[in-house]
């Protein structure tokens, strides 16, 4: 992953950092645009009262040496006090509104970014999934997405206030005197200087840090995920000494990286400091040796501009400061946007198909009507394009492969010259070694994966020709790797039919033979599911799943090793309901157990991506081929 | 809770009083030079002599020094410290876990665990670092700066006394507010979270029912939720800007103007003290700033804080027998009256009134239904779990008088949901015995009918394996998992439900060759198929936590109904589906 690339300078992508600020144009065309106003007119605001003070002192001084009244001299300091309020209560608004709209920005900006994401990843194709870490994908919904916040919320305002701040106070400064302006200009390169060293060596550690991080989490996920294997193996001191070994070696790098950081701060504040004696002494020197003052204003140097200036090397100080302390954050946020960026950049998972799925009435004559109720049957609406009818096909659930090749990438075959007819209400079985191609072929059917070569026709129809969703929708899917949602075993049964009543749901349990266990649980169908239903046993998963793609009462259905953790007594319950509910349906099945499979109209044999037999299990049988051997096999021992 | 925590310091304890100690000087000169500047100011002002300014100008310099060095010395042993610490604790909490019995590491779930150690070890890193930076530092220069600026301001002071109970009393009702709401935002975070996590997992399901907009929906009404309060306690936080800038307008104009009136009408203050005073004003408003900071900071990772304390006083629920033996004579196995349950307010015993023998050697096999107890029955035997009644004996000696590693050693099992760990094939073997010979690898990996497959690989046993296993089948995984257990040279051999995905024909090899070669070992293997079990010199018919029968396979054919229909099933099934 790319936060794991280690060493090596960070790189900060300009048209990251651009394409962020447009979006969030885009996001707030109005609220943003007042925001930075209301930063900038704020960060002027505080600069000026450095001014004042300059002139305030100066009276100050002035009426002393005169001995002139309080009288007079308040002549001159109320008009400004009063201007002084103006501005800071105007000033005071101006930070409410925009540290509220900044909030408002922030979570919003999120928010549309979460959602953006997660609607990008719905669209995106199985193989995605299939190739990217699940641990890879939640960390950009995770840590990306924090960093992302500390920088919107945090890093731009501050930034943009500091640099406004820095400038104007500068520009102040050219007013007074391009002498100490010229002490605050060598000051501030030295700062620089010891930023790029210090701040380098920072990035640097961060980005190590990083990379330790990710090892160590991922070396605490695989021992906790396997501890009880650790117990029964007794290896508890091996796998803690593996472990102090990654610990230490994430401390190095982020006690390195901390150091760097934690140390910047005291370093740049205490030359701001030195800075800061500095002006003062050199100020003192040169007033009292009525040095020759050069600056914007023409003013003569004076204490007053001596204490003014000095409070402006506090506030410059401070402000590069705060600078230096956002540029961690904001080198990792930068690259979690544009990690993030990749996400949504992902091609989507394409659509071409135009024959949908509609209910249908059907007449005695066999023709097929379109209509909007359910009526328990359905048929193919599909559109010609060439002369704009429109045919309807019964949908009965018959599927076809023609001499179909595919591969995962490119060069490796993993199905060759593939041919499958599965008529309407047949069980087709597919046997075979791991790895033979098996649930490649339902990865196909259901299109997860495109066919490289051949043809799958689906009621006689180019399942390209399908518009996907329909397509799914018509075939049934259950798992080897049952996943269930957080939620009521009610709401699980129902995600396969999102309008199903509860007595469907339990109509559709009983059919899977779940019914028994479920009605048994501490609160029946009400009870809460979580953590992908760890409080069941696989088994009961598995008959959840089952009950969920029963009640979507699909005309296919495919059952990859969906029984394999169910003992063979309920699923012979299990496959009774389902050969109820399966009457005049089609259904692919995949498993291990032979007795499972055996009752099959057709199987078929897979060898490394071919089919070397095929026929049902008595033609098989008598073909005293692979399949004999495998029934045979464990009983040719005895 | 502090005080165990605190105690992982250890080597870390000198860095941390360093910290304070630096941080304390930093502080100290901080507060002072506005003073001394003031001074300074002063002395221009008058027109002092040319040395006393120079003087006092490097006086100044050098503490700036000084602090600098503090400052940067602070930093540098506040990393040590904390990041120290969090090492610590994360070795503390690994070595804890390690001695954890199953049912501890139940109650918390491996994925809490795995949170407890990196995310909220972390936080607590963060808040640690922030007190000991900051903590001691903030009211210290809250405290020394107001006495300074009441020593030198006198009545100027005044200022401060109308600005800090406002400002206390404000950021303290921020934080009251705040605090709630994002609290309570966090856990939906989390759960927002949790749903993404369930949803990237269950693509297929979500896929296969065409239901993406259906969770677009769903994850925007939560999303949209998230947002609505996340904003809400953003926005009350926000509001701690404007308070402190008001607070700092305020001092500014009150100093300005009541300080040169204070100068004009009767001379009480000089213009050093002034621009001291506005120096003065600002390092008090940061200190409480910070410390309101601190305060979220510290109530936020409170309960990261509690977490990681569960993980470190949890009690082992195994504990290893004082006097334990050493020595496991044979595995003869006995069962006498055991009841369990899983946790003592379950109702239900899961094993109740189990009586069994199971002599050395034998090889028995266990058949039942989904839930009947079949593998909490075998996982009594290594003591992965305590009976709860009754007692397990091998070799004619309750297991919880052994010492449990030469328990565990003795007794291999390989278990239900298993796992290979990252690493190559023979590494991952050698689990089972780190001073195996190449030889013995190859040769347990032919008794578990193995090493055909691995031959096959590019690499051979030096493949390597990814985390989780993923680059290897099911029923690879499974026969590597069983070669791993026989390298033990176990006398009792445990295989639940371990030869689910390997085919009839290889699990017969696997079971002719553990009758060949190591007719020692007792083996006990829980299978759904019949004819894994078949040939078993003995068969128990687990049915809802109790035995239901026991025999060899033709007694049971006639005497237990269950095993019958199982049977039956898997001979026959496909006749009997066929006319249902």
């Amino acid at each position: 992953m790319s936060n794991h690339n280690s060493g090596g300078k960070p790189k900060i992508k300009k048209d990251v950092f651009k394409r962020l600020m447009k979006m969030m144009f885009q996001f707030y065309p109005k609220l943003l645009p007042i925001t930075i106003i209301c930063i900038l007119f704020s960060s002027i605001a505080s600069s000026i009262p450095d001014m004042y003070i300059q002139k305030v002192i100066k009276i100050i001084t002035n009426s002393l040496e005169t001995g002139a009244s309080w009288q007079s001299a308040s002549e001159e300091i109320i008009p400004m006090m009063l201007f002084l309020v103006v501005l800071y209560l105007i000033s005071t608004t101006a930070i409410t509104v925009y540290s509220q709209f900044m909030a408002i920005i922030t979570q919003g900006t999120l928010n549309k970014m979460r959602q953006s994401m997660f609607k990008g990843m719905q669209n995106l194709p199985i193989r995605y999934f299939d190739t990217h870490k699940h641990g890879d994908i939640m960390s950009y919904y995770t840590n990306d997405i924090d960093a992302l916040r500390q920088l919107i919320s945090q890093g731009l305002p501050n930034l943009l206030r500091a640099g406004t701040i820095v400038i104007a106070v500068f520009c102040i400064m050219l007013y007074y005197s391009f002498w100490l302006t010229l002490i605050t200009i060598i000051g501030v390169i030295f700062m620089i200087l010891v930023t790029k060293f210090m701040g380098g060596g920072s990035a640097k550690y961060f980005l190590k840090q990083q990379k330790s991080l990710g090892d160590a989490e991922g070396y605490i996920q695989e021992m906790m995920n396997g501890q009880k294997v650790v117990k029964v193996f007794c290896h508890e001191s091996e796998a803690q000494a593996d472990f102090d070994e990654i610990n230490e070696q994430l401390y190095q790098d982020s006690y390195r990286a901390n150091a760097y950081a934690n140390t910047l701060g005291p370093v740049i504040m205490n030359i701001g400091n030195i800075l800061y004696v500095l002006i003062a002494v050199l100020g003192g020197v040169m007033v009292l040796n009525h040095f020759k003052n050069y600056s914007l204003s023409g003013l003569a140097l004076d204490v007053s501009v001596v204490v003014a200036f000095l409070n402006m090397t506090k506030q410059f100080t401070g402000n590069l400061n705060q600078v230096t302390q956002q540029i961690n954050a904001i080198v990792m946020a930068l690259a979690g946007a544009e990690r993030i960026f990749a996400l949504m950049d992902e091609e989507p998972e394409t659509d071409e198909g135009y024959v949908k799925l509609v209910n249908a009435e059907i007449s005695q004559d066999g023709t097929i009507t379109e209509t909007k109720n359910y009526t328990g049957q359905w048929a193919w609406k599909h559109p010609h394009q060439a002369d704009g009818s429109v045919t309807y096909t019964k949908l009965e659930g018959d599927v076809r492969m023609f001499n179909v090749d595919f591969a995962y990438e490119e060069g490796k075959t993993v199905l060759h010259d593939v041919s499958v007819y599965a008529k309407p209400g047949q069980k087709i079985a597919f046997v075979g070694s791991t790895g033979a191609g098996k649930t490649t072929i339902t990865n196909l059917i259901n299109r997860f994966y495109d066919i490289a070569d051949g043809k799958i026709r689906y009621d006689g129809i180019n399942i390209n020709k399908i518009k996907k969703s329909d397509l799914r929708q018509s075939l049934g899917l259950v798992l080897q790797e049952t996943n269930l949602f957080t939620g009521t075993v009610m709401d699980n049964i129902r995600y396969g039919k999102l309008d199903a009543t509860d007595e469907e749901c339990i109509e559709a349990s009983k059919l899977a033979g779940a019914d028994d266990f479920i009605t048994r649980l501490p609160n029946g169908y009400e009870t809460m599911l979580t953590g992908n239903g760890s409080n069941l046993s696989q088994g009961q998963r598995q008959l959840i799943a089952i009950a969920r793609a029963a009640v979507a009462n699909p005309p296919v259905m495919i059952l990859d090793e969906a029984t394999s953790s169910i003992d063979t007594r309920t699923e012979a319950i299990v496959s009774a309901g389902m050969d109820k509910l399966m009457h005049g349906r089609t259904v692919f099945v995949i498993a291990h157990r032979l007795s499972t499979v055996r009752n099959a109209d057709l199987i078929m044999v897979l060898e490394h991506g071919k089919v070397i037999e095929k026929g049902n299990h008595d033609e098989l049988i008598a073909q005293k081929g692979h399949y004999y051997q495998l029934y045979t096999g464990a009983f040719e021992l005895e | 809770m502090l005080k165990k925590i605190l105690s992982c310091l250890r080597e870390y304890k000198l860095p941390t009083v360093l910290t304070l100690i630096f941080i304390l000087a930093e502080a100290g000169i901080e507060a002072l030079l506005p003073f001394i500047t003031a001074k300074l100011v002063k002395d221009v002002q008058e027109s002092a002599p040319m040395n006393d300014i120079l003087r006092i100008g490097i006086i100044l310099t050098i503490l700036a020094i000084i602090s600098m060095m503090c400052g940067a010395t602070a930093g540098f042993t506040a990393s040590k410290a904390s990041t120290g610490l969090s090492k610590n604790l994360r070795h503390d909490m690994f070595e804890k876990i390690q001695t954890y019995a199953f049912e501890n590491i139940d109650k918390f779930s491996s994925s809490s665990l795995v949170t407890r150690m990196t995310t909220d070890i972390t936080n607590l890193q963060m808040a640690f670092m922030m007190i000991i930076r900051m903590g001691l530092r903030s009211p210290l220069m809250f405290v020394f700066s107001v006495i300074m600026a009441f020593v030198m301001g006198g009545k100027l002071a005044m200022a401060f006394v109308i600005v800090i109970p406002v400002l206390v009393i404000g950021l303290f009702l921020v934080s009251k507010y705040a605090m709630p709401a994002f609290r309570s935002v966090f856990k939906k975070y989390d759960r927002l979270n949790e749903s993404i996590e369930e949803n990237v997992r269950a693509m297929r399901v979500v896929k296969g029912f065409s239901r993406e907009e259906h969770e677009k929906k769903k994850f925007g009404i939560s999303a949209d939720d998230i947002c609505k309060d996340f904003t809400k306690a953003e926005r009350i936080v926000a509001l701690n800007t404007p308070l402190m800038q008001i607070c700092l307008y305020f001092d500014m104009v009150f100093i300005l103007f009541v300080g040169s009136k204070m100068a004009i009408i009767d001379n009480a203050v000089d213009i050093g003290q002034i621009s001291a005073m506005i120096t003065y004003g600002v390092q008090i408003l940061m200190a409480l700033m910070f410390l309101s900071v601190i305060y979220v900071m510290v109530t936020m990772s409170a309960e990261s804080t509690k977490r990681i304390y569960e993980v470190l006083v949890e009690e082992p629920s195994l504990q290893n027998p004082e006097q334990a033996l050493k020595i496991i004579t044979d595995g003869d196995i006995e069962f006498e009256n055991v009841n369990f349950k899983y946790s003592a307010q379950a109702k239900k015993y899961a094993l109740a009134n189990i009586n069994l023998h199971i002599a050395s050697g034998q090889t028995v096999g266990i058949i039942g239904g989904t839930g009947s107890s079949k593998s909490t029955l075998v996982q009594l035997i290594p003591r992965l779990y305590d009976v709860t009644e009754g007692s397990v004996k091998i070799g004619g000696v309750d297991v919880r008088n052994y010492d449990i590693d030469v328990l565990r050693n003795a007794v291999a099992m390989v278990l239900q949901k298993n796992v290979l760990f990252s690493g190559t094939i023979k590494e991952n073997l050698r689990w089972g015995n780190p001073n195996a010979t190449d030889e013995e690898i190859i040769e347990a990996c032919q008794l578990a009918q193995a090493d055909e497959f691995v031959q096959t690989f590019p690499d051979g046993y030096d493949t390597y394996i990814e985390q989780g296993g993923t680059n290897v089948s099911g029923g690879q995984k499974q026969r590597l998992c069983i070669a791993r257990a026989l390298l033990k040279k176990p006398k009792i051999l445990i295989l639940d439900d371990s030869t689910s995905a390997v085919d009839t024909k290889t699990d017969a090899f696997i079971r002719q060759g553990f009758k060949n070669f190591i007719p020692e070992t007792t083996k006990i293997i829980i299978a759904q198929r019949i004819s894994s079990v078949q040939d078993a010199d003995m068969i128990i018919v687990l049915d809802n936590g109790s035995i239901s029968a026991i025999g060899t396979h033709e007694e049971l054919l006639k005497s237990s109904h269950i095993y019958r229909e199982v049977y039956e099933q898997q001979t026959n099934g496909g006749d009997e589906d066929e006319q249902s």
